[in-house]
């Protein structure tokens, strides 16, 4: 039970760490119909921005920093190099963004260098928030909680209760109406561009010592975001949402499950005693094969419903 | 029309011909032994021509973007190793020369299979299918170890002792000589296969997906076709790979080379036949060329790749077939001048730019391995503050006068179109 509990917990942290870099690589997707392979990158620049803007001035401006740095890349990306892609159709689109990753990999490991960084969680928040069945709550898990919650809420007002959130609504499921009654749908790409960067860097301040700041930080957490987004669903933040925690969920749960399907089939008397591929696979402890189940969930939504769980058109 | 034919069987002929005496042109009378380095990447560009172009069966051809191509070439791989094995302890009586093939219907099996899940949508949900498959693909070799070996990868030992011609392919020669006989096998038959109704209905459903439907075609069924027998060519490319290196990890099956396909396949240029082949060796050369040079090869290859979207979405094949109508013309000359005068600052650029990329990288990289910049043989220091500046001011200077320079060429370019095309609408 406790068990249970705790991965619950966790799975929220990192469900919420998803939903803050698959919300804006949505929000990319569903407007502008290019798949950013770069936000995964944009995440990892967030990480080693927050890095060295914590060093120099603290990890708090850091928090605020890093991603208006990322923003503005996000926003200098867009201007100067995807709205001039865009006129060779969406194939090139994609694939600019997919040479972006290879540039940006390289660039941080030539900044930075190959090793991990030494980004630490601050020492004010570095203490146990609460103990819970013998294990201990750190309080920086809580603070990731608490800063993606205040996202959401950001984001929510942004959208609903702004001008600018309405057009991006507008835009987001009916983007030739929008440009035609006059809005300028280029300007709202930059603005949805470069938020969506900023949020993939706030992704990074936060998740950056959380997890491991490294150079395949960015390969490690790419086709995971990319599961959720399709999963979730073209056009849909909420499905996003959902997505987001589910896949969270599921890969916290995964580790800790150490059944395999023999295990299952025991009650029923059926042993395998030789050792080949079938019975490797059929052995396999459901921790082992964690990492597979959100690709298989990816592949079967798409093969049986192509608009993801809440999506408004089909990708 | 009839003019061009025989100047492209000339190309193709004199491409064989260049693959064929390579190895002989470095080939050491001394020491009577062949360059190990210069077999091993002429060995590399052919696996990869292969794979190059068995991926634009799909992207150039059939307009499918599939991120899970290194996929087919892996499990070929992962399966002539077992092949090898068997032939090996007297338990699969094939031949050496023969072996590919198998590889080739291992590959064509799991594209069976993907190419029935991925094939049943279109456009962005069949790249993400490929590439939820590539990654289950991935993680399943990393953990499953007896097809696949997990980490370490499986391996074998080639000498079989079967073979049609009584080789043993002890020596690495012999094994580019087999790679080549394939590449240019598998060359051909996917060259037939653009020529065929189902190429030529590939080519209509990439164009005009609804109207090749309106014609009676039944367009997933010739996407599907065409996705399971480029698998079959991966395979065969895996196969060569599993044979050259007698070692196959996920590596073989990893995103990575996926990635690089596309790179060879856009890079070559993906609407001409010929066009990935090219990629392939160029990318090769790159990445065996340069990375002995330079840790950054990565960048270069990501500028290279985004200023050919940006700037030549037709890729280098494509860049060649614009100045056809010019050269047909006999205008060609009046492009050398021109071409000059772009060449010069957009050399200085390049020059600043690998400046400015190799003192970065020596700043961090090179000082971890302990290697030190040597430029002419003099030993730069990436900490002074001249070599920075040098750099900084080439690439702008260099950046802001090959803009003017390229304004120019662009008019000319335009003159020159401008005189041609009336010819053209004639012809």
């Amino acid at each position: 039970m406790e068990i249970v509990l705790v991965s619950l917990l966790n799975g929220l942290v990192y469900g919420m760490l998803l939903f803050m870099l698959a919300s804006g690589l949505t929000l990319i997707f569903s407007m502008m119909g290019v798949l950013n392979f770069a936000h995964a990158s944009i995440y990892m620049i967030g990480a080693y921005l927050a890095f060295t803007v914590s060093r120099l001035i603290g990890f708090f401006p850091a928090l605020i920093v890093a991603p208006i740095l990322c923003g503005l890349l996000g926003a200098a990306i867009e201007v100067w190099g995807l709205r001039r892609v865009h006129s060779n159709g969406h194939v090139a689109e994609l694939l600019f963004t997919f040479g972006l990753v290879f540039i940006i990999q390289r660039s941080v490991q030539m900044i930075w260098g190959m090793l991990p960084m030494a980004y630490r969680v601050p020492p004010s928040l570095d203490f146990s928030l609460f103990t819970f069945y013998g294990e201990h709550f750190p309080a920086y898990r809580g603070f990731m909680l608490l800063v993606s919650a205040g996202m959401l809420l950001a984001l929510w007002l942004l959208l609903k209760k702004t001008r600018v959130g309405m057009v991006i609504r507008a835009a987001l499921t009916h983007p030739q109406m929008a440009s035609a009654l006059g809005h300028n749908v280029p300007v709202v790409f930059t603005i949805v561009f470069a938020g969506g960067c900023m949020l993939a860097g706030l992704a990074g301040v936060i998740g950056g010592n959380y997890q491991t700041t490294e150079p395949g930080m960015a390969d490690a957490m790419g086709p995971i975001v990319f599961v959720v987004v399709v999963f979730g669903g073209l056009g849909s933040l909420l499905g996003c949402f959902i997505a987001s925690i589910l896949m969270g969920m599921i890969e916290t749960f995964a580790v800790v499950i150490n059944t395999s399907m023999l295990d299952l089939l025991k009650p029923l008397g059926i042993t395998l005693a030789d050792s080949n591929l079938f019975t490797e696979i059929m052995a396999m402890p459901v921790a082992r094969i964690g990492a597979l189940l959100p690709f298989v969930m990816m592949i079967v939504i798409l093969l049986f419903r192509p608009r993801g769980l809440l999506g408004t058109r089909d990708t | 029309m009839s003019g061009r034919r025989p100047t492209q069987s000339v190309i193709w002929i004199a491409a064989l011909l260049a693959a064929m005496s390579m190895p002989w042109l470095f080939y050491n009378y001394h020491t009577g032994r062949h360059s190990g380095f210069v077999l091993s990447m002429l060995s590399q560009m052919g696996m990869m021509s292969i794979l190059a172009l068995s991926y634009n069966m799909l992207l150039g051809q059939a307009g499918l973007f599939s991120f899970c191509h290194a996929t087919f070439f892996g499990i070929g791989g992962y399966a002539t190793i077992h092949f090898l094995n068997m032939a090996g302890s007297g338990g699969l009586p094939a031949p050496m020369e023969l072996i590919p093939v198998l590889s080739g219907f291992s590959g064509l099996g799991l594209a069976v299979v993907f190419g029935y899940m991925a094939t049943k949508q279109r456009a962005t949900a069949f790249a993400m299918i490929t590439l939820g498959i590539g990654e289950l693909m991935t993680t399943a070799a990393l953990s499953f170890h007896h097809f696949f070996g997990g980490e370490g990868g499986v391996n074998a030992n080639r000498m079989i002792g079967h073979s049609l011609f009584g080789l043993k392919y002890a020596s690495a020669i012999q094994v580019y000589y087999l790679i080549l006989a394939w590449v240019v096998l598998a060359t051909a038959a996917m060259f037939f296969l653009t020529q065929t109704p189902l190429g030529r209905m590939a080519n209509a459903t990439r164009d005009n997906f609804e109207r090749a439907q309106f014609m009676g075609y039944d367009p997933r069924m010739v996407r599907f076709l065409q996705f399971a027998l480029s698998g079959f060519f991966a395979g065969i490319g895996g196969g060569l790979y599993a044979i050259t290196y007698e070692i196959v990890t996920f590596d073989a099956l990893a995103a990575p080379l996926s990635a690089n396909a596309l790179l060879m396949a856009y890079i070559g240029g993906s609407a001409v036949f010929g066009g990935p082949l090219l990629g392939a060796v160029l990318i090769t050369l790159l990445q065996s060329g340069v990375s002995l040079l330079s840790n950054s090869w990565l960048v270069y290859v990501g500028v290279l790749f985004i200023t050919m979207v940006m700037f030549a979405p037709n890729g280098i094949m494509g860049l060649v077939q614009a100045h056809r109508p010019v050269a047909r013309a006999g205008l060609l000359g009046q492009l050398a001048l021109p071409y000059l005068r772009v060449m010069l600052p957009g050399l200085l650029m390049v020059l600043g730019f690998v400046g400015l990329v190799e003192l970065t990288s020596f700043l961090t990289i090179g000082a971890a391995q302990g290697k030190t910049l040597v430029l002419f043989g003099n030993s730069i220091d990436v900490h002074a503050l001249s070599p920075w500046i040098i750099s900084m001011v080439l690439l702008l200077g260099g950046g802001s006068w090959f803009r003017v320079e390229a304004r120019a060429f662009h008019l000319v370019w335009e003159r020159l179109m401008g005189e041609v095309a009336p010819a053209r609408a004639l012809a």
